[in-house]
């Protein structure tokens, strides 16, 4: 036997080793696959022998092969062979194969099951160890079923280094065999306190993985969490942890709030910058996740601010680019704080490395404001100048346009300016991005109508230039601008200075050599003009001045008749035609210009792009249904080679523009200079008129002399941006006087005794008017266009299994397949006989434990209460000062009884404690207490037999009907939605403040992608005005305060100082925000309409019985009523509606008990009370006919009563 | 997750491929030679952080690299990683590294299992290999002593062919590691 083996080595030393293959390989590098194939060949001789050190060798140089990308599948079953190898050397090198080539489709790998149980039972460390480690490559759904329990137990292994292994591998088993993580569960959950860093580590690892999946499963861990994050000192485990928090703190500000200080303290200490940086991560996401201010959160996010800093300073590029990473976060709530930086940031667009300019760019766009945004587009335009490689340069430029176009041109103030801008930037060569530039000349020109006059100069001018013609060959190159500047010039050509010479440009023999589609722009534009040119002449009577227009036309046209495009040719003879035949009319002298323009007569609106998808299909019209019975299939596959061809034309060489341009460009220049100089009405920067003003003291009595600012000032010549910023400036500094001014006189008002209003709105810098009227023409939408509902989730994803609520208690029924030894018989089908095994193992268990299930199910669900009481309480206490508050560890089941009565005290000490601690957030809890308050009301109005009297806590309850359930209401009122957000709104007075109310909006996110950069823009009318942070304008949109993942909702409150409420009112506002998804980024907006009813300025306040008799006798209250008929709702669920939705309340009486609030009602007549804000008594006397319903009204204002009324009305005549 | 760890010498020749999601092969090489494209266009001295290879991930994924040498090490991962601290890993995985292609997959195999970390501590590591390498020796015994004997016969007649890459001028210097560790 031993010189057999021998034997065989002998042999063996004469085979290839791993070395000699690797060397061979590099000795052959002519025809390396020749080499390789011959090798094959003799690896599967080798393979075909018994000896298994032979094949072993030939498996490992199988492995090699594979790394080169040779398939060596066909040796599935000779891996098999070698990992079932007594000897770990050759078992290992079985496992390596195997987990570099075997998946899911490998067929054999069904034949593994019974070697890798036996490998993880192997008394071995490492066979056990190897087996793992292969598994994790490899596990199939049937592995991961058959294997799950054997690597349970392994979790409990005596050496860690098995421990951490199966602990790892849980979360494969899991991914593929989703029953196995509730069993497991509680498991895994126990090695997060092992006593080996590792495996604790591994079990981290596992967690956050499965947390970050779905956070929300995994809240009541965080006490755990928190605590191993206070006391480990394993980097990486702390990362893990920190970056768990991360991702649970959007779900539960509250922790946020408690996370705060230890990260803050971390931040401070540690000398790690990956775990300085993770920290500073977390921090930046719960203060995001942080609806409202708390007391050290600016202190927060300076800290934040000043590391990231430290990071963007380092000379270490890569803590560079991650500090510019983090700082786009901070950016998106917080945006001022980041600005300061501004230096900073603008200094990285200079960096060699173009990942951090990319980075820098990106912060920019999130930076600018409209007092900024010259200033940075005038850096990005002078780095597009020195860029080097036109893809950065490419680059930069469409990051131009994003930034000044973004949520709706909302930071531009100056149009004039920036199609300036644009214009300048169509003097980049080679630029890929023409389409870009031209796309938002249209954009502009179509949507602010103020700018279309200076638009059209513009556009002309580039028309007449010749240099974007040079670069004419190249598609989507520089010359696609033409393309806009066409068809401006030709929708817009009243607005034209010389029509006839802008004509001329188009007719120009060069335009032939542009793209197709651009000529036949100019083809179907070049006609709009001549209408116009027509109609000009014809006007002003100069027949021979229109004659010769035509003529013009009928000489250049055929010029495009000729035209290879089919597109340009079919125009262009459809149109000569047209203007022959004109030719002909005119020749009689008959009229022409009225029909001729008629043909382009009425405007062309913005659609929006979702609005064709949004049309509804008509009912009874089936979409899918075929019209006319399909020929054949292969008629669609004509489409196919003409998008090819299209491809291809992308792509034909450029040329270069000619020099002489650029000279020309410069004459220009200096010509316009002197212009500038000599002419007296052009108003230079420095000094500035306005500057000397302010200098001298008492500005406000120098008669100041009003220049119309706002009209366009016409920049003679191609546009230079520069001009604009200093105008601009000069614009602003004029604005800001006036303003002073204003303010001034009102002031001297004031003084005069006429106090006006208590609040003047203070105006900030910020707070800078548009040049031009911006009237944006909003884009159309089918009038009954549908809320489109995309639900875009992947029904494939492997983590959507893995949502699984981990805190319900274990039912009997979920337990990992237990199998046990296989005779040979069953192993030939491993999967059938694993139920059986089940049942078999189940039954007597049952018989035994079936006493004692109920009782056990009942604990369990105790427990399960506690954990979700001990989270609730873990989160409530105020944080401690000390490290770590520790969590009370998970009680047994045997404890669950004394805990939890110990619980239940804890949670009353924690609600007295919140209502103690002054909480950042008194609104929101209260708005919570109601929702609880409202179920609790229900539940008791099933139980309680009728005629028992609930303690009146709160006023606002009131008037909930005992006898009689009504359905449960919610106060919220829809607002808006769109396909991916639903807003709700309720909005309520206060009594501290007489005229304020507090508008709570509750934002709910229906869409797959996360929306960020939410902002609340409201137009102020006279009456009502929304509070805003102190240095925002009116033009500002006040940022919401959190960001909504998929399928959250979360509510942010806002202020409105009303002045006078005796009238309701609607203020429009729009919500804009930042759908971001997989495929990218995308602004969405949506409108809506703020209602203030008076009934929200009432306040349910509780009165007594004898006072209500008073105010009525007083004479004071004028009185109005209504009648609704066809009513058949009960009087009490009539009262709760008046209640509920007007803030009613009814009478408190001092009989029979002190504060016990009944509405007094006598047979059908019912007295309720409600008062305003602002201190109005509204009583009503309601009374109930046969179907109909009277109520009569007292109020101390007649209007407010009127209207109240009328909105009463509205609500009966519903029920 | 770490969804693949390549390793290639300067001229995109692969030394080492690791997947933890399944490809097929011929994709494989396709991800090795996109990788080794994009990294080697990068200088030395700017950040080591790429953005969404299009064959490997999504958005969600980043290539994580470091260059020693003749070498190029490529993480590939998601979000759930952090990149300073995979940077470090690189480094951990480096210091226990010799340049066999199996072994190399053996000690990876005790840093990162089925795309998880699974230790960090470099003394630990070292000693779980060196364990499995006596446990080598000690199988390979008699029977493998003659295949030993050639194939250092084989080396000795063949010098200019490298042991395998010589990693003499690769400084590896972990200044910050023990912070991590």
């Amino acid at each position: 036997m031993a010189l057999k083996m021998v034997k065989g080595s002998i042999d063996r030393m004469f085979d290839k080793n791993l070395q000699d293959l690797v060397r061979g390989i590099r000795n052959h590098k002519e025809d390396e696959a020749k080499y390789i194939s011959q090798c094959i060949d003799e690896i599967k001789q080798e393979l075909k022998q018994d000896n298994i050190a032979v094949k072993a060798n030939a498996v490992c140089k199988l492995t090699y092969l594979q790394m080169l990308g040779y398939d060596i599948s066909w040796a599935a079953f000779n891996i098999i062979e070698v990992m079932s190898a007594s000897k770990f050397t050759f078992k290992r090198i079985g496992y390596l194969a195997a987990s570099q080539s075997f998946h899911e489709g490998t067929d054999v790998i069904m034949l593994t099951t019974n070697q890798i149980r036996k490998d993880l039972s192997s008394p071995s460390q490492y066979d056990t160890g190897v087996a793992l480690t292969g598994l994790s490559c490899f596990v199939t759904p049937d592995l991961a079923r058959d294997l799950a329990n054997d690597i349970m137990t392994l979790m409990s292994h005596t050496k860690p280094y098995i421990r951490k292994k199966a602990v790892l591998i849980m979360y494969k088993v899991f991914l593929k065999y989703p029953e196995s993580l509730r069993p497991a569960f509680p498991r895994l959950k126990e090695k997060l306190e092992d006593p080996d860093p590792g495996v604790q580590s591994a079990a981290v690892n596992v967690i956050c993985e499965l947390a970050r999946r779905n956070p929300k499963n995994y809240l009541s861990l965080a006490p755990l969490f928190f605590k191993l994050m206070t006391s480990s000192t394993n980097n990486w485990v702390l990362i893990k942890i920190i970056k768990l928090f991360g991702a649970l703190t959007p779900l539960e500000p509250r922790l946020g709030k408690k996370l705060i200080e230890p990260l803050t303290n971390l931040i401070h200490s540690t000398s790690a910058m990956s775990l300085l940086y993770e920290c500073v991560n977390t921090v930046i996401a719960v203060l995001i996740s942080l609806s409202s201010g708390m007391p050290n959160h600016s202190a927060s996010i300076q800290l934040c601010v000043q590391k990231l800093r430290i990071l963007i300073e380092d000379s270490d590029q890569n803590l560079k680019y991650l500090g510019l990473l983090a700082m786009s976060k901070i950016l998106k709530t917080h945006p001022k704080s980041v600005q300061s930086h501004k230096d900073l940031i603008l200094q990285c667009l200079d960096d060699k490395d173009e990942s951090i300019r990319l980075r820098a760019l990106d912060l920019l766009y999130g930076m600018v404001s409209k007092k900024n945004l010259m200033e940075i587009v005038k850096k990005l335009m002078t780095h597009v100048d020195k860029a080097e490689g036109t893809t950065y340069r490419d680059e930069l430029l469409t990051k131009i346009i994003d930034i000044c176009s973004q949520s709706n041109y909302q930071y531009i103030t100056n149009f004039e300016w920036y199609i300036s801008i644009l214009v300048e930037l169509t003097r980049l060569e080679g630029t890929r991005h023409g389409h870009l530039i031209a796309a938002q000349m249209l954009d502009v020109a179509i949507r602010v109508k103020a700018i279309r006059k200076f638009a059209v100069s513009q556009m002309s001018a580039l028309l007449d230039s010749a240099h974007l013609l040079a670069s004419s060959t190249q598609r989507n190159g520089i010359c696609e601008v033409l393309y806009a500047a066409a068809w401006i010039c030709g929708e817009f050509s009243e607005h034209l200075q010389e029509p006839h010479h802008t004509l001329e440009a188009m007719l120009r023999p060069r335009v032939t050599t542009l793209p197709g589609h651009i000529q036949a722009v100019y083809v179907q534009n070049v006609v709009k003009l001549y209408a116009s040119i027509l109609q000009q002449k014809e006007q002003a009577g100069e027949a021979e001045g229109a004659q010769a227009v035509t003529q013009l036309m009928v000489d250049r046209l055929p010029q495009f008749v000729q035209s290879a495009d089919l597109e340009v040719q079919e125009r262009a003879s459809c149109i000569l035609q047209l203007v022959k035949h004109i030719q002909k009319l005119q020749a009689k002298d008959v009229p022409v210009a009225e029909e001729v323009s008629a043909l382009f007569a009425g405007e062309l609106n913005p659609v929006a792009p979702k609005a064709q998808k949004k049309v509804p299909v008509p009912e009874g019209l089936d979409l899918d249904a075929w019209i006319n019975e399909p020929l054949s299939d292969s008629e669609s596959e004509d489409e196919r080679p003409r998008a090819v061809f299209h491809e291809e034309e992308q792509r034909r060489p450029k040329h270069r523009p000619s020099e002489a341009d650029e000279e020309e460009l410069a004459r220009r220049r200096e010509a316009r200079k002197q212009e500038q100089a000599n002419n007296p009405f052009y108003i230079k920067s420095s000094p500035s008129p306005q500057k000397r003003y302010q200098d001298t003291p008492g500005v406000e009595h120098i008669p100041v002399v009003q220049i119309d600012l706002s009209v366009p000032l016409k920049v003679p010549g191609l546009p230079m941006s520069d001009q604009y910023v200093k105008l601009e400036e000069e614009r602003r500094h004029r604005q800001k006087l006036e303003k002073d001014k204003r303010r001034k006189k009102r002031k001297e008002k004031e003084k005069k005794g006429k106090r006006r209003h208590s609040s003047l709105p203070t105006e900030s810098d910020e707070d800078i008017a548009p040049a031009q009227q911006v009237d944006i023409v909003t884009e159309e939408m089918p009038e009954n266009a549908l809320p489109s509902d995309e639900d875009d989730k992947d029904p494939n994803d492997p983590y959507r299994a893995l949502d699984i609520d981990l805190d319900k208690p274990l039912a009997d029924s979920e337990k990992l397949p237990i199998q046990k030894h296989r005779n040979t018989e069953t192993s030939k089908s491993p999967e059938k006989d694993v139920p059986m095994v089940e049942k078999k193992s189940k039954k007597p268990k049952k018989k035994e434990k079936k006493h004692k299930e109920k009782e056990r199910d009942k604990e369990k669900k105790k427990e399960k209460e506690k954990k979700a009481e001990d989270l609730d309480f873990w989160l409530s206490t105020t944080p401690p000062p000390a490290p770590a508050p520790a969590p009370a560890p998970v009680p047994s089941t045997d404890e669950c009884e004394d805990a939890k009565t110990e619980a239940q005290g804890e949670e009353d000490d924690a609600e007295g404690q919140d209502q103690d601690k002054k909480s950042p957030k008194p609104k929101k809890k209260k708005h919570r207490k109601e929702k609880e308050e409202r179920t609790k009301g229900k539940k008791k109005s099933k139980k309680q037999p009728p005629g028992s009297e609930e303690a009146a806590g709160e006023p606002v309850q009131n008037g909930a009907p005992e006898e009689e359930q009504l359905p449960p209401e919610s106060s919220y009122s829809l607002l808006a939605e769109n396909s991916y957000v639903k807003m709700t709104c309720d909005i309520r007075g206060s009594l501290q403040e007489d005229s304020q109310v507090t508008v709570a909006i509750v934002l709910e996110n229906r869409s797959s992608s996360i929306l960020k950069g939410m902002e609340l823009s409201v137009l102020d009318s006279l009456n009502a005005r929304m509070a805003r942070p102190q240095g925002s304008s009116v033009h500002d949109g006040v940022p919401v305060p959190f960001q909504l993942p998929p399928g959250v909702s979360n509510e942010a409150q806002y202020v409105f100082t009303i002045q006078s409420i005796v009238m309701a009112q609607k203020l429009k506002g729009t919500l804009s925000f930042i759908a971001k998804n997989d495929e990218g980024a995308t602004h969405e907006k949506l409108d809506f309409r703020l209602h203030f009813s008076c009934s929200s300025y009432l306040i349910t306040t509780p009165c007594y019985s004898d006072a209500f008799a008073k105010l009525l006798e007083s004479g004071d209250l004028s009185m109005s009523s209504i009648k609704v008929d066809g009513i058949r709702m009960s009087f009490q669920n009539l009262l709760a509606k008046i209640c509920f939705h007007h803030h009613f309340s009814g009478l408190l009486k001092l009989w029979p008990r002190a504060a016990q609030e009944v509405v007094e009602r006598v047979d059908s007549c019912a007295s309720m009370y409600s008062r305003s804000i602002q201190g109005h008594h509204v009583c009503l006397l309601v009374k109930k006919g046969e179907n109909s319903v009277s109520v009569d009204g007292k109020c101390s204002d007649s209007t407010l009563l009127s209207n109240l009324l009328e909105e009463m009305k509205a609500t009966l005549a519903k029920c | 997750m770490i969804q693949a760890i390549l390793v290639f010498n300067n001229h995109g020749k692969p030394r080492l491929v690791r997947f933890y999601q399944r490809f097929p092969e011929e994709i494989q090489q396709q991800i090795v030679r996109e990788t080794f494209h994009l990294v080697l266009k990068r200088d030395d001295n700017i950040c080591n952080f790429l953005e969404g290879g299009s064959l490997i991930g999504g958005s969600d994924y980043k290539l994580i690299y470091r260059h020693y040498a003749t070498l190029y090490f490529v993480f590939c991962v998601d979000s759930s990683e952090s990149e300073l601290g995979i940077l470090d890993l690189i480094q951990v995985h480096l210091e226990v590294v010799f340049f066999i292609a199996p072994k190399v997959h053996y000690i990876l195999q005790e840093v990162v299992m089925g795309g998880m970390v699974l230790e960090t501590n470099m003394n630990e590591i070292v000693a779980q290999i060196e364990a499995q390498n006596r446990l080598e020796k000690s199988e390979g015994g008699l029977s493998a002593a003659p295949a030993r004997a050639v194939s250092a016969v084989k080396n000795i007649n063949l010098p200019e062919i490298p042991r395998n890459i010589n990693i003499g001028d690769l400084n590896i210097k972990v200044p910050n590691l023990s912070q991590f560790v």
